[in-house]
């Protein structure tokens, strides 16, 4: 599934005329995004929570010349699936 | 601060203005309705500028209670993974 297709979905089920599905839909992942970039976390019911998790740095070499070069701390989105997805992704229950 | 579904409704209800809080609860839930549908019948979900969502299958293994230690089967079992676009990867390590 595509965002487009979610967005047509999306109008199938609750009647929403498509520019407002696609607000709708936009709007929710840059809130995600949004909140995510903040360093918040964002906990959805039934479906799962977004974190951001951060990655040390580390000293790593310039393979061609073996020079030391820094690698700063990197953050990186996660996300761990709540326990209905998880349930109905296994078909139990 | 941590972000809920409740200030995602909110959000949503703002941004429609015109819908009933009890619509705008609806919509909010059809979103990751949809997304969950998906994934149950094993269908990737990609939302571009976002990141992907799909189903990956996990063979049995033996594991070990981390208590007791003691051995013990994990089930193959499917879970969902999640890999964050390009843009949100930036978005997020921006700041």
């Amino acid at each position: 599934m595509k965002k487009s297709d979610l967005i047509l979905r999306m109008m199938e089920k609750t009647s929403l005329p498509k520019e407002k599905a696609a607000l709708v839909v936009n709007g929710i992942l840059d809130e995600i995004a949004d909140a995510l970039a903040k360093g918040e976390r964002v906990e959805i019911r039934n479906f799962g929570n977004f974190t951001v998790r951060t990655r040390k740095g580390h000293i790593g070499r310039n393979p061609k010349t073996g020079e030391p070069v820094k690698v700063p701390d990197k953050k990186t989105p996660h996300f761990k699936a709540g326990r209905g997805l998880q349930k109905r992704v296994n078909h139990d229950q | 601060m941590t972000k809920t579904k409740h200030d995602l409704i909110e959000f949503v209800y703002d941004t429609l203005q015109i819908y009933s809080k009890r619509d705008v609860i609806a919509i909010v839930e059809t979103f990751f309705e949809l997304i969950k549908n998906s994934l149950e019948e094993g269908e990737e979900v990609t939302l571009s500028g976002f990141g992907k969502f799909r189903v990956i299958e996990k063979a049995q293994r033996m594991g070990r209670n981390p208590k007791t230690g003691d051995k013990a089967v994990i089930p193959a079992r499917r879970v969902v993974a999640f890999k964050p676009s390009m843009i949100l990867r930036q978005k997020v390590n921006r700041g």
